[in-house]
């Protein structure tokens, strides 16, 4: 029950990450390509924890951390960039 | 016959990951770069307070890192939609066709008040 539960979520994260990625290659400016790389990092810090909990290793969690962080940092210097300049 | 608690979980993280979907899905449907932001980042942190939340039910032992980690998300996540919709009417992109009213463009801020306002002045 539980497996088939969590199976179930894992295929709506895939169609998710899918979208995204649809985002990403039509996107009109560079700002929709940062929205959905952004999209894409939060999806996947919920596929890492995912991931972490079906194989059991908690270092995996660690892993979302960080990534989330160079996200954030990633996405602030490029929105800092277009609106005052480095 | 398994824990009910574990089914719990399992279930408030079907919900998150379903929240996710619909995130994405509002991502490239909606018509403006705005619009894309506000449900590509509001959906989403819900999406993914949820599924960690669910892990956090199912896996009691881990709770030092998922609390952290949903802390950070819930922090982090308006600050850079926020920034991003600052750049983005900074540089220009423009609007969709039916927005009703701009309040941080230039053109705007000369408006006269109606009559209401006059009556409050």
């Amino acid at each position: 029950m539980v497996n088939i539960l969590l199976y179930t979520s894992l295929v709506f994260i895939g169609l998710a990450i899918i979208l995204a990625v649809v985002r990403f290659i039509k996107g009109n400016t560079t700002i929709d390509r940062i929205i959905s790389f952004d999209v894409l990092t939060i999806i996947s810090i919920a596929l890492i924890a995912m991931i972490s909990y079906m194989s059991g290793r908690i270092i995996y969690l660690d892993v979302a951390l960080v990534y989330g962080l160079l996200s954030f940092l990633s996405v602030i210097i490029i929105a800092r960039y277009f609106e005052k300049g480095l | 016959m398994e824990n009910i608690l574990d089914i719990i979980g399992a279930i408030i993280t079907l919900i998150g990951s379903i929240f996710l979907f619909l995130g994405a899905l509002g991502l490239v449907r909606m018509p403006d770069i705005y619009n894309r932001i506000q449900t590509g980042t509001k959906a989403t942190t819900l999406g993914t307070l949820l599924t960690l939340l669910g892990i956090l039910i199912i896996m009691p032992e881990w709770w030092g890192r998922l609390v952290m980690l949903m802390i950070f998300v819930l922090i982090t996540n308006p600050v850079s939609s926020h920034v991003l919709a600052r750049a983005a009417h900074y540089i220009g992109v423009p609007l969709t066709k039916i927005t009703v009213v701009d309040k941080l463009d230039n053109k705007n801020l000369n408006i006269v008040p109606d009559e209401n306002e006059k009556n409050n002045l």
